[in-house]
């Protein structure tokens, strides 16, 4: 049975009152490509995080580029700040095998030597096939398996959450 | 061997004849055509019902690699290759290795091809010793051991005061020179047709020129010296042109064109395809075009195979390297079956280019099925489509870019001399 | 006929020449490079994609400038880079082409990198190799230099956006070059109208308007109101083969001069594959004037080759 999917909007204000305690001026938020990016422009302009905002493809990083090849769309990555004993945030929309993060804790560490990498994400659906953990989660739902949960974006720039198949 | 062939469509286009009519050999010779002669017992009947009965195929350029050239293929091969082609006398050119410059060769040549017992071979002499253009040869010596003609092969002959010469000498005794047109400096380097494809694919090019002056110099020099030329592979429209004026002032110029010429252009070069890698190139779809009509009005006498049998590994090269050639005794008949069916040309008229005309350019009495002549006849089935497979051909050579395409004709019976050298039947 | 770079779901198997490629492919390839020349501009220029592969570099023809530009490339991909300098080895030993290719094939080859002097070899060693490995075309003979083609266009479409109301003039030995070649066809796939060759007639092949090009045989009228300038090198041997009397005379003619580019557009680029001749296609004022694009051409030219060879190897 489908569960009822939570509303965004409602979870990403959640988010942002358990992130505000922690962070500071130099505080990095770094947005993975694609739905990470729009959950990190939000959250962002809610905490007012002095340091531009960081934003991630991680397409060279992924670990099944044997099987599926380049993506198609490469989108840019943009890290305008020193990564070396920074404090980041890692945003993504839905945590699931961890590999994107692993990727992008990867792609990161190019860039230099962080002080600590947190994670936060709007929806953690479990079935994580690497040790990750996300420290802020929005919520936490059981998704079928095969099915895949997908943020998505109104013209008003509203956030929806969706099933696909 | 008394042989009955029955029933069949006879072509001989020398006496007029295109007829369901019966054919009977007997003592190597045609003994009569339509009704046996008094007391015929055949030993052998062949059922040439649905089938053409023509006199045997003559090559006029087939190359059989020996002497020199036997990891290519050799005599045996390519003899087996010519029967099975419905071909029962070729001429070769003198390209070999050593080339045919002495009588001794050219002997040696036709008495190996005469204990094959298989179809009649006509070497065609050196021009000049060695093909190094600059001696002349023993014409008259080389005639003697059995030349038919005299050529410079692919070799350029750039002094113009010695090919004069050789036309000359040639002339002193009424012998035919054999020249394929190719200014040998215009061409130096080239591989492909001068032209958009070879601008393409970054090739270096033949400029069409490089085979009309040649022509212009050829014809103005037989003005001066009455020789009877043949020109040979044609592949530009001008060319064609060129010819035509001339044979319109009487000249003795006879030309043929290769087979692969007739129907491919340089579009068919494809990606770097070394199986059109020929000599000459292949040329633009609209000299292509002007070739097949050229044969069509008679402007071109005749067809050729121009056979070139080339190893696998020399064309597996880029295509600059890899050796030009291609397979074609096989192809004869299916290839000229082609043309004329696309051109609408009359089966008796396409079958003249590949047998009358041929015969007359080499002087033979042969391309013609007469009574008390010898019995070199074809026995094909025109119907029949089949496709052209390494397998199937006899030939060393499996070297054609026709390879997997499906052509017509299938030659069931050859015979030479009155003598069954291909029976389809039996392998 | 097939297209023998692409494979049956029509992705890009190898690279042998841009004539024939969809424009998606072209444009796509040149989206990647946009992203590896993020990765170039940072410290650490290496990502993971290729890691574990091995990448052939087989030269027949010597270069050290293309293959080590394609050996930088793949080692920022982490692959594994063999140099393979053919010239002084099995070749002259009488081993043929497919069999030192099948040779190194058996060695575990991912991608080979081949440079010939033969027109046409890249595309007989595409047709031989086993399906999971990938032909780079370096350039074969005069037919085609397909990344050349695709960093100039990446250039070209860096500095001036877009292709369809361009005017790009290609100036030199047009005949011997694969570099002019494949910029044609690249240029043409993208839709710029105004296309000009530009140089002496015995430099220009038979034909060559057919492929979409204007033909010039005066500098000063070619060159008038163009945006890009593309100077094509010299070779000293054409001198010797009755194409050129001298290198001062082409100089004079078809070399180009502050005065001469002054004739194009004031924004208009400069560009060259390298290496230049200077004083025989190319004034040094104009080499290193603020129009000539040349070293930004190498640069894209790195990010360009980790582009293609991240897409071969990934499909």
């Amino acid at each position: 049975m489908t569960p009822a999917l939570p509303d965004p909007e409602t979870l990403c204000a959640g988010l942002v009152r358990e992130l505000k305690p922690h962070i500071t001026a130099d505080t990095a938020l770094v947005g993975i490509h694609t739905g990470g990016v729009w959950l990190a422009e939000r959250l962002h302009a809610a905490l007012d995080i002095a340091l531009p905002l960081g934003l991630l493809d991680i397409s060279f990083y992924r670990d099944d580029f044997d099987k599926t090849g380049l993506h198609p769309q490469i989108k840019p990555t943009q890290i305008p700040f020193e990564v070396d004993g920074r404090h980041i945030v890692l945003v993504d929309d839905v945590l699931y095998t961890g590999r994107t993060v692993r990727g992008a804790m990867n792609e990161l560490f190019d860039y230099g030597r962080p002080a600590s990498i947190s994670l936060a994400v709007l929806i953690d659906r479990g079935g994580r096939e690497l040790p990750v953990a996300a420290q802020y989660v929005g919520a936490r739902l059981e998704v079928p398996l095969g099915r895949m949960l997908v943020l998505d974006r109104d013209e008003n720039g509203k956030l929806r959450l969706k099933l696909d198949a | 061997m008394k042989i009955h062939i029955k029933n069949g469509r006879l072509i001989d286009p020398t006496n007029n004849i295109d007829t369901r009519a019966d054919l009977f050999v007997a003592a190597g010779k045609v003994a009569t055509i339509g009704k046996a002669p008094a007391g015929f017992s055949a030993n052998r009947v062949i059922d040439a019902t649905g089938l053409v009965v023509c006199p045997g195929l003559i090559d006029l350029s087939a190359r059989l690699r020996e002497p020199g050239f036997e990891y290519k293929a050799t005599l045996e091969s390519e003899m087996l290759a010519a029967v099975a082609g419905g071909v029962t006398s070729l001429a070769c050119p003198p390209d070999t290795e050593p080339p045919l410059d002495e009588p001794g060769l050219v002997e040696m040549l036709k008495h190996r091809a005469k204990t094959l017992n298989l179809a009649h071979v006509y070497p065609i002499g050196a021009l000049t010793v060695g093909l190094a253009g600059e001696q002349l040869t023993e014409m008259a010596e080389l005639r003697d051991a059995g030349c038919v003609g005299f050529s410079h092969a692919d070799v350029p002959l750039p002094d113009n005061q010695v090919l004069w010469r050789a036309l000359q000498y040639a002339a002193t005794f009424g012998f035919c020179v054999w020249l394929r047109p190719q200014d040998g400096y215009l061409a130096k380097g080239g591989v492909a047709h001068d032209g958009e494809v070879a601008t393409r694919l970054g090739l270096p090019g033949i400029p069409a020129f490089a085979e009309t002056i040649a022509v212009a110099t050829i014809v103005q020099l037989m003005r001066a010296t009455g020789t009877r030329v043949h020109l040979c592979r044609l592949s530009t429209r001008e060319a064609v042109a060129m010819v035509r004026a001339a044979k319109r002032d009487g000249l003795p110029l006879s030309c043929d064109v290769g087979i692969h010429h007739a129907h491919l252009s340089e579009m068919d070069l494809g990606y770097f395809d070394s199986h059109c890698h020929l000599l000459p190139p292949l040329r633009s779809a609209r000299d292509r075009d002007a070739l097949r009509d050229g044969l069509k009005d008679g402007t071109i006498d005749a067809l050729c195979s121009d056979h070139a049998p080339v190893d696998e590994d020399s064309k597996l090269l880029p295509f600059g390297e890899s050796e030009a050639g291609a397979t074609g005794l096989e192809l004869l008949l299916p290839l000229t079956l082609k043309w004329a069916l696309e051109m609408k040309v009359p089966l008796a008229q396409a079958l003249a280019r590949i047998t009358q005309q041929p015969a007359r350019i080499l002087g033979l009495d042969a391309g013609h099925l007469s009574e008390g002549h010898a019995a070199d006849v074809c026995v094909f089935d025109a119907e029949h489509y089949g496709k052209v497979s390494a397998v199937a051909l006899k030939s060393q050579g499996k070297n054609t870019p026709f390879l997997g395409i499906e052509l017509p004709g299938k030659v069931r019976y050859t015979l030479v001399q009155g003598q069954i050298v291909y029976d389809a039947g039996n392998g | 006929m097939r297209n023998p770079q692409l494979n049956d779901e029509g992705a890009l198997q190898h690279l042998l020449t841009i004539e024939g490629l969809p424009r998606e492919i072209l444009t796509h390839i040149l989206d990647t490079a946009t992203s590896f020349v993020g990765v170039t501009a940072r410290e650490v220029k290496k990502v993971p994609l290729l890691r574990g592969k091995s990448v052939f570099n087989l030269f027949f023809e010597p270069s050290t400038r293309t293959r080590t530009t394609f050996e930088i490339a793949a080692k920022r991909l982490s692959a594994d880079v063999i140099n393979l300098n053919i010239a002084a080895s099995s070749h002259t030993k009488g081993e043929t082409l497919l069999d030192t290719v099948d040779n190194l094939s058996a060695m575990h080859a991912d991608m080979f990198v081949v440079r010939h002097a033969q027109s046409g070899a890249p595309h007989l060693i595409a047709s031989h190799v086993a399906s999971h490995l990938h032909v780079v075309n370096a350039g074969d003979g005069r037919h085609a230099h397909p990344t050349q083609g695709l960093l100039d266009l990446y250039t070209i479409r860096h500095y001036k956006k877009d292709f369809t109301r361009l005017s790009v003039a290609i100036v030199g030995d047009v005949l011997h070059s694969r570099v002019a070649r494949s910029l044609i066809h690249a240029l043409t796939l993208m839709g710029t109208p105004d296309l000009r060759v530009i140089g002496p007639m015995t430099l220009i092949p038979a034909g060559v308007e057919k492929l979409g090009v204007t033909v010039f045989h005066d500098l000063k009228q070619g060159l008038c109101d163009v945006d890009v300038v593309v100077m094509l090198r010299l070779q000293s041997e054409r001198m010797r083969g009755a194409l050129l009397p001298s290198a001062q005379e082409f100089f004079k003619y078809y070399g180009l001069t502050p005065e001469k580019l002054a004739l194009a557009k004031p924004d208009a680029i400069v560009m060259h594959p390298g290496p230049m001749n200077r004083g025989v296609e190319i004034d040094s004022a104009v080499a290193d004037g603020s129009q000539a694009v040349i070293l930004p051409q190498v640069t894209f030219g790195i990010a360009v080759r980790m582009a293609v060879m991240s897409i071969l190897a990934g499909n």
